[in-house]
């Protein structure tokens, strides 16, 4: 394998590692914080991406340049998104919260659902076209290698992630989260605003899912209403993999998938893509059950 | 400004004397409206480069999410505010009924036997099989009920053990012609070794690394089963595989319809009853100590990893049942089959319709195998109504519809003994 | 045991719906069936629109006999469960045909059901050589060509222009991994070399990695068996890696969407399909009051589903009755003008007159290539 040949596949599973966590990222806070396996996370990603192509398609008849254009539609599918992902926290999550965790599972398959036909409905179920706006990005020298998409969107997954970490780490709603996934009855006895630091953990969790969606149809070049679904399994074991709940875990354990993948398909075969992915994960959890990063919590008996 | 804010404040404190809930589904009805403005009014026509306005919709929303929003808050609120009612009509007529079936038990079940089992003769083939569909479904749900609901061990992978039983008997049909009754326990065996495959690595995974994991054996199954075309013939699947026999007679397209309806129900009867035997022993109680607190059952001596690994084993075992029954029922199998979405399927009948609880299971398929059905002529809209379904059973019905009831001794002191 | 009560109770009150109201004497049902929700709705749905189109013209025209026709629509999701449960609600309803299915597994599935009572069942896009070559189906018919020969057309010209070894990948579908696996017994006749045969995931979200592994073997042309969506991506990454050997596609991928999604990327790609028809009248006219009905391009395989209900009816006009092997007879011997060109069905099932040509998108069109 020549060295070239190395770094394509290399930057390859890279690429995928970044799209696997920009959507991971989502799941592993919501999870973090209420425990909740979030089916309908993918079609956050899947609706971020849908509103993106309508008001591209919309304000492009306004004339605006170009890069304007982008960035104001960009800026308002991120609000819609997050305002999706608020509404279905209150919809279908705030009541059952302190029910048994597969009544919450099975609202969110639910939701999932209803999203996916939702979307179909109002929309179409064709395939739809979506510009690639990140390949000519001035200032840039497209290599053999490494492009100028790909570029952008290690870039955003790289800066999403600090931005993350800062903000858990360092103001008082990412200790609240942080309190909130640590021990919930404590919290709220501390007066850790439940309801709100949840709602908020949702709305940044849709928030990189619709950054996602987005940068992820310009790289692609096309939607459809169905494909948060494969999306949202692949980040989801990509958060497990890297330990759920943890956010540089989940940006690690989607790297590794990406890269398994990528590997495997070049190495081995394409046929068998997903079972690679899927053995590197039993592996790590027979050796380190709670993921790569996850903490070990100890049950107090 | 801030005289503004207190103004709106005022105001607003005193719009709260109309009834609540009117301002509160205004509110809703407005910002969805607004969060679905892009999805639902905005169409672009990228081929033309036109964009069409769908007004209608904006209304539909408008006025749909008004009215839904208010029976929403409505039924929110008797749910939390519900007295219990012991004595209303339905009560009183519930508790006859059940009091007539405990002391009549043998007569009721036979009457009920009876017109199960004279159901196919009295309806439509497609009605069958529906009804064949739904029943398999309740084997699986069984099955997984087990898994999930009595040993607490959360399986999103169950369909491949159904896959192992499905391309068994079809595998062994194809290429030695095998039938049905002879390649049933065969099925069997295929699952448990699978059952028992999975679950060595999973038994010191707890909770939701144990669902990822299950998840990862289901569609490594599937995969399997698509590429590895020498052996399981791929996407392309396995066609013509025989119905069960009866003694050689040949039946009609219809007979064939009845006797496979007739032959899942014994075999669904058979699951029941080895379901509630195993319950109500002391394996069973072992699960449920198992499912309630894994380390308490293990400081009271109870092999935790055997147990689970039986806990998986029965279960595969079921599942493989089911998909000897599925393989015979609909005469051709195919990968797709036994995707994910089937796991998840048969999660949710187990969840929704009470985990732990048989009738609950029951129900469950019953919901999910002919609800769709009976949605049909909604057409496309289908699958939003069940996806909006799912969401409100659950969130009415957390614990299912038929929740487990665990028995319970009440101890009254009698009145003489004063 | 509380299970039986409730579940008598349930299913007596189910049993209410197993009283069907059979349609009154006069119509006559056409069944149709096909993915028309879930993640193949767009190959189902434009067959669909297809069936009730043509039949709304021919009941204003006062029918077949005289009599109405009825469509009867029923989704199965490409779901061989769903598909042998829709098949036998048809059936019950009385349909004295089917269009479809759409998907070859579906497909078969449900063509059990059909067999049985001998329903005769137009497909409009089940390519699946086994379905006609094994026999299994003496009432099945299709308005488009079976998988072999599009591999025999692919082969030929890749062989003409001088290509000598090949990359093979197929979606891991049915219809896909069949055509693809024709493709490979074709190459052997021409001592053409597969260099690689694989599958990808259909959805994922990536494939450069794949296109790299192809790259790397260095082949001649690549042949993909799959749809639309999947060839687009493919095709994508290839120009983005600079990888430009000739692509060519199946039917799968001669549509306009398919041109659509891939935009310049596009050009260049070959795809065979079906002789071009959109240029008969007949079609052409179809199509434009397609557009004019639901605002876009009619999708994938409406020619053929188009082409599929005009059998029918013509066959329904032409037997002598309406029973099944009446029907069925005025299917396999007569002669039809349809959207897809004048065609005939040969003893299997398979259409006669619908050859296969090699395309080529040509400045953002696929143009016929000799």
């Amino acid at each position: 394998m020549s060295l070239e040949y190395f770094l394509q596949v290399f930057v390859s599973g890279f690429t995928r590692g970044s799209i696997y966590a920009l959507i991971a990222l989502g799941y592993t806070m919501v999870y973090g914080i209420i425990q909740l396996i979030n089916f309908a996370h993918g079609e956050i990603y899947m609706i971020g991406a849908f509103s993106l192509l309508i008001l591209i398609g919309v304000l492009s008849m306004l004339n605006l340049p170009v890069l304007a254009l982008i960035l104001i539609a960009v800026l308002v599918s991120i609000l819609y998104s997050a305002g999706y992902g608020f509404t279905i926290e209150r919809l279908a999550y705030r009541q059952i919260r302190n029910a048994q965790r597969l009544s919450l599972l099975i609202s969110a398959i639910g939701m999932s659902m209803f999203l996916q036909n939702y979307v179909l409905l109002a929309q179409t179920s064709s395939f739809l076209y979506f510009p690639k706006f990140l390949e000519d990005i001035p200032l840039f020298q497209n290599t053999n290698i490494l492009n100028a998409s790909q570029a952008v969107i290690f870039s955003a997954t790289a800066l999403i992630m600090i931005l993350l970490t800062v903000f858990v780490r360092y103001t008082r709603t990412g200790k609240a989260m942080r309190a909130l996934s640590q021990d919930r009855t404590m919290a709220v006895l501390v007066g850790v605003p439940t309801n709100r630091t949840i709602s908020i953990t949702f709305i940044i969790g849709s928030i990189t899912a619709a950054i996602g969606g987005g940068l992820v149809s310009a790289q692609i070049g096309q939607i459809h209403f169905y494909m948060g679904f494969i999306a949202g399994i692949k980040a989801f074991v990509a958060a497990v993999l890297g330990g759920i709940g943890n956010i540089p875990g989940a940006v690690l354990g989607s790297f590794i998938l990406g890269l398994t993948e990528s590997f495997g398909t070049t190495l081995i075969s394409s046929d068998y893509e997903d079972v690679f992915a899927f053995i590197i994960l039993i592996l790590i959890l027979i050796v380190k059950p709670s993921g790569l990063l996850g903490k070990n919590r100890s049950e107090k008996v | 400004m801030s005289k503004f804010i207190s103004n709106l404040r005022r105001s607003y404190r005193l719009l709260q004397g109309v009834p609540k809930f009117l301002i509160q589904s205004l509110m809703v009805s407005l910002w969805f409206a607004i969060l679905t403005f892009p999805i639902m009014v905005i169409q672009v026509n990228y081929t033309a480069n036109t964009v069409e306005w769908q007004w209608g919709r904006l209304l539909l929303i408008l006025f749909g999410g008004f009215a839904g929003s208010f029976i929403w808050f409505l039924a929110l609120d008797r749910k939390d505010n519900k007295p219990s009612n012991t004595s209303g009509t339905y009560s009183v007529i519930k508790g006859r009924l059940l009091d007539y079936y405990a002391s009549h038990k043998k007569l009721v079940m036979a009457i009920v036997f009876a017109i199960i089992l004279l159901i196919p003769f009295a309806s439509s083939s497609y009605f069958t099989r529906v009804l064949i569909s739904a029943m398999i479904m309740m084997v699986l749900g069984v099955g997984l009920n087990i898994v999930v609901g009595f040993g607490g061990l959360l399986n999103l992978g169950y369909a491949a053990f159904y896959a192992v039983g499905a391309y068994t008997y079809g595998l062994l049909n194809y290429h030695f012609g095998i039938g049905f009754w002879i390649a049933l326990p065969i099925s069997a065996f295929t699952s448990v070794i699978a059952g028992l495959l999975v679950a060595l690595p999973v038994i010191r995974l707890r909770g939701d690394y144990l669902a990822i994991i299950t998840l990862a054996f289901g569609e490594i199954t599937r995969i399997v089963l698509e590429n590895w075309g020498e052996f399981t013939f791929g996407p392309s699947g396995i066609k013509g595989i025989d119905k069960p026999g009866l003694f050689g007679i040949d039946l009609s397209p219809r007979g064939e319809i009845i006797y496979v309806y007739i032959v899942v129900f014994l075999v669904l009867l058979l699951t029941i009853l080895i379901s509630r035997r195993m319950e109500n022993s002391r394996i069973g109680r072992t699960w449920e100590s198992l499912r309630e607190n894994e380390i308490a059952a293990r400081s009271m001596g109870i092999n935790v990893p055997r147990t689970k690994l039986l806990i998986f084993a029965v279960g595969a075992c079921i599942a493989g049942v089911a998909g000897a029954l599925f393989a015979t029922n609909i005469s051709y199998i195919n990968p797709k089959s036994f995707a994910l979405l089937e796991s998840i399927k048969i999660l949710c009948v187990v969840v929704l319709g009470g985990m732990g609880s048989i009738p609950g299971v029951i129900v469950g398929s019953i919901v999910l195998q002919v609800i769709p059905e009976w949605l049909r002529p909604l057409q496309d809209y289908r699958l939003l109504v069940f996806g909006a379904l799912l969401v409100v059973m659950m969130i009415f019905k957390p614990n299912g519809l038929f929740p487990k009831v665990r028995k319970s001794y009440v101890f009254t002191k009698e009145e003489s003994e004063q | 045991m509380r299970n039986f009560l409730s579940m008598s109770i349930i299913l007596l009150l189910l049993g209410s719906f197993s009283v069907f109201a059979a349609g009154s004497e006069e119509e006559i049902v056409i069944g149709v069936a096909g993915p028309f929700t879930g993640d193949f709705a767009n190959y189902g749905i434009p067959t669909q629109r297809a069936v009730n189109d043509y039949v709304e013209t021919v009941n204003a025209a006062g029918g077949v006999k005289g009599r109405t026709i009825r469509v009867v629509a029923e989704d199965e999701q490409c779901a061989a469960e769903q598909a042998v449960n829709v098949s036998q609600k048809l059936v019950d309803e009385g349909a004295v045909a089917v269009i479809g299915h759409i998907c070859s597994s579906a497909t078969i599935a449900a063509l059990s059901t059909y067999t049985d009572v001998g329903i005769p069942v137009v497909s409009p896009s089940s390519t699946n050589t086994s379905i006609t070559f094994s026999g299994d189906f003496p009432t099945f018919a299709r308005t488009i060509s079976y998988d072999a020969k599009q591999a025999e057309v692919q082969l030929e010209y890749l062989n003409e222009i001088g290509v000598e070894t090949i990359a093979v990948l197929h979606d891991k579908g049915d219809y896909g991994k069949g055509l693809a696996d024709n493709a490979i017994e074709e190459a052997e006749k021409y001592g053409i070399e597969v260099l690689l045969f694989e599958g990808i995931t259909p959805g994922a979200l990536d494939y450069s990695a794949i296109v790299l592994k192809v790259a790397g073997v260095n082949p001649d042309a690549v042949i993909f068996g799959g749809y639309h969506p999947e060839a687009s991506k493919l095709v994508s990454q290839m120009v983005s890696q600079n990888f430009t050997v000739p692509f060519i596609g199946g039917d799968g991928i001669k549509t306009d969407t398919f041109i659509g999604l891939a935009k310049e990327e596009a050009e260049g790609v070959y795809a065979t399909s079906p002789e071009d028809t959109s240029r008969l009248p007949m079609t052409t006219a179809v199509r434009a009051a397609h557009i004019e009905k639901y605002g876009e391009e009619p999708g994938v395989f409406f020619d053929n589903g188009y082409a599929a209900i005009q059998v029918v009816v013509e066959a329904l006009n032409n037997a002598e009755s309406l029973d099944a092997e009446s029907v069925l007879a005025a299917i396999k011997g007569g002669t039809f003008d349809t959207t897809v060109g004048t065609i005939s069905f040969d003893e299997k099932g398979d259409v006669i007159g619908v050859g296969f040509a090699v395309y080529q998108v040509v400045d953002g069109s696929y143009v016929q290539v000799d």
